[in-house]
């Protein structure tokens, strides 16, 4: 541990809840170690707070090693703060430096309303996911390893596309408030696969219908989503979206 | 948008091509002519004129027309997905100005058309100005007309750089191979036409 330590300056939105207004509300943050990860800070903020009887800051997290996809901080302008390819808990106070004003604010998208402070309801995605996110099998015995030959290439790119953890980034950088990303890796994954190719067609008119369904935003090709994305999918899946989708429109019975 | 946006961006081929033609005109202060601009005038006449050639006018207008309704109606769109905004936002650290900012080059590239399309497509269709050579080395002559031209062009470009690729994305085909074709081709597309288009105003100003 450093012996050096940091005052942070902190302006986080408050907000009681669905239809209560929020504010962004300043906190002065002594004692705030560099090798501290981001939510310990945040941790340290909710303990403080709650000594002094005070409301603590509602935030997202779950593993805090960025694989679940639950923390949702826009950090200083940021979709899960100034790094590429990391999670907000993935995130440690050595990126920001003594003195420092930090602002906090939740995703915001229509779709994604706010249900406490820096909470949002992301069960838009999970109803994009329950209409097409998924394979028909009839799950008996394992299948032999290999049974079904996929070539290296194609399952690379299907993993890439899978790295996606549903975390809403993408949403919340465009400008647009677009799930593009979101829905082209959920649909990339499996339109890979000749295991996803029986529902190709469903899949994507289902998804993006309900993708529209929830009010997100169409895609301008900003590709901000791709920078912010911190499991790094790029824009070549939404290329593949657009080719499913109008493979599916125009050319497949 | 990506579909009228590519019919447009054709049209533009189009337009360079012919007007590069006038390029050749030289002043001949004696004759009172316009010699050299034979070709240039022989192509405008022909794509004013033509029976086959007159009807895509209106295709024209309508691509123009399409693209700048669809264009707004999308920008309001997308605006209603994000009601409230964010008290800081840093968009410039991860997309480009270009990118985020087409619906505004957009109208400024639609101010300059309405100029653009009075000086010389009216004036030469409803009010008989003839020919189109004269009514160039007339509006080119001055400096402050051929700086709104170049002001516009550097709209245009921006409008280029986000849109010629991002029409190949939408369609699916800015991938895989085709990634960096399209992107190549793109930066080509987005230097190349307006710097020809700059071009024609400039050699009337300063070398006609």
């Amino acid at each position: 541990m450093s012996e050096n330590t940091m005052t942070i300056k902190l302006k986080i939105w408050r907000q009681k809840d669905r239809n209560s207004g929020g504010q962004l509300v300043t906190y002065t943050m002594p004692g705030v170690s560099p090798d501290m990860s981001f939510l310990e800070m945040l941790d340290l903020l909710n303990l403080d707070l709650v000594r002094k009887g005070e409301d603590a800051v509602a935030f997202d997290h779950d593993c805090r090693e960025g694989i679940c996809g639950t923390c949702s901080l826009y950090i200083n302008g940021r979709a899960h703060g100034p790094l590429r390819g990391v999670t907000a808990c993935q995130l440690h106070m050595r990126t920001f430096h003594d003195g420092e004003t930090i602002v906090i604010e939740p995703w915001r998208a229509k779709p994604f309303p706010i249900i406490k402070d820096l909470v949002v309801d992301r069960s838009a995605f999970d109803r994009i996911m329950a209409v097409g996110g998924f394979i028909s099998v009839k799950t008996g015995g394992t299948p032999d390893g290999n049974a079904i030959p996929i070539a290296k290439p194609v399952a690379e790119e299907a993993m890439d596309a899978a790295a996606c953890i549903g975390c809403g980034a993408c949403v919340a950088a465009c400008k647009n408030g677009s799930a593009m990303l979101f829905v082209s890796a959920k649909v990339s994954q499996l339109a890979l696969l000749p295991q996803g190719h029986a529902e190709r067609k469903a899949r994507v008119e289902a998804m993006v219908a309900q993708m529209d369904e929830e009010g997100f935003g169409n895609c301008s090709n900003t590709y901000a989503c791709e920078a912010e994305c911190p499991k790094n999918i790029s824009v070549e899946h939404i290329a593949r979206l657009n080719r499913e989708y109008l493979r599916a429109k125009f050319i497949q019975e | 948008m990506a579909l009228s946006g590519l019919f447009l961006c054709s049209f533009l081929v189009i337009h360079l091509t012919i007007n590069l033609f006038a390029l050749q005109a030289n002043h001949d202060k004696t004759a009172e002519s316009f010699w050299g601009a034979e070709m240039f005038e022989t192509y405008g006449h022909f794509m004013a004129t033509h029976p086959v050639i007159r009807p895509l006018e209106w295709g024209l207008f309508a691509g123009f027309l399409l693209h700048a309704i669809l264009g707004i109606y999308l920008y309001l769109l997308n605006r209603k997905a994000r009601p409230v905004q964010y008290e800081v936002n840093k968009a410039g650290e991860n997309s480009t100005w270009s990118s985020r900012f087409g619906w505004l080059t957009g109208i400024l590239v639609g101010v300059f058309l309405v100029v653009h399309v009075n000086t010389f497509f009216v004036q030469s269709r409803f009010f008989g100005q003839e020919p189109m050579i004269r009514l160039m080395i007339e509006a080119f002559s001055s400096p402050a007309y051929v700086a709104f031209y170049m002001v516009a062009l550097v709209f245009l470009a921006y409008h280029l750089k986000h849109g010629f690729q991002s029409a190949f994305q939408t369609f699916g085909l800015r991938a895989g191979k085709f990634e960096k074709l399209v992107n190549a081709v793109g930066v080509v597309f987005w230097l190349l036409i307006p710097i020809g288009f700059a071009i024609i105003p400039l050699y009337f100003l300063f070398a006609y």
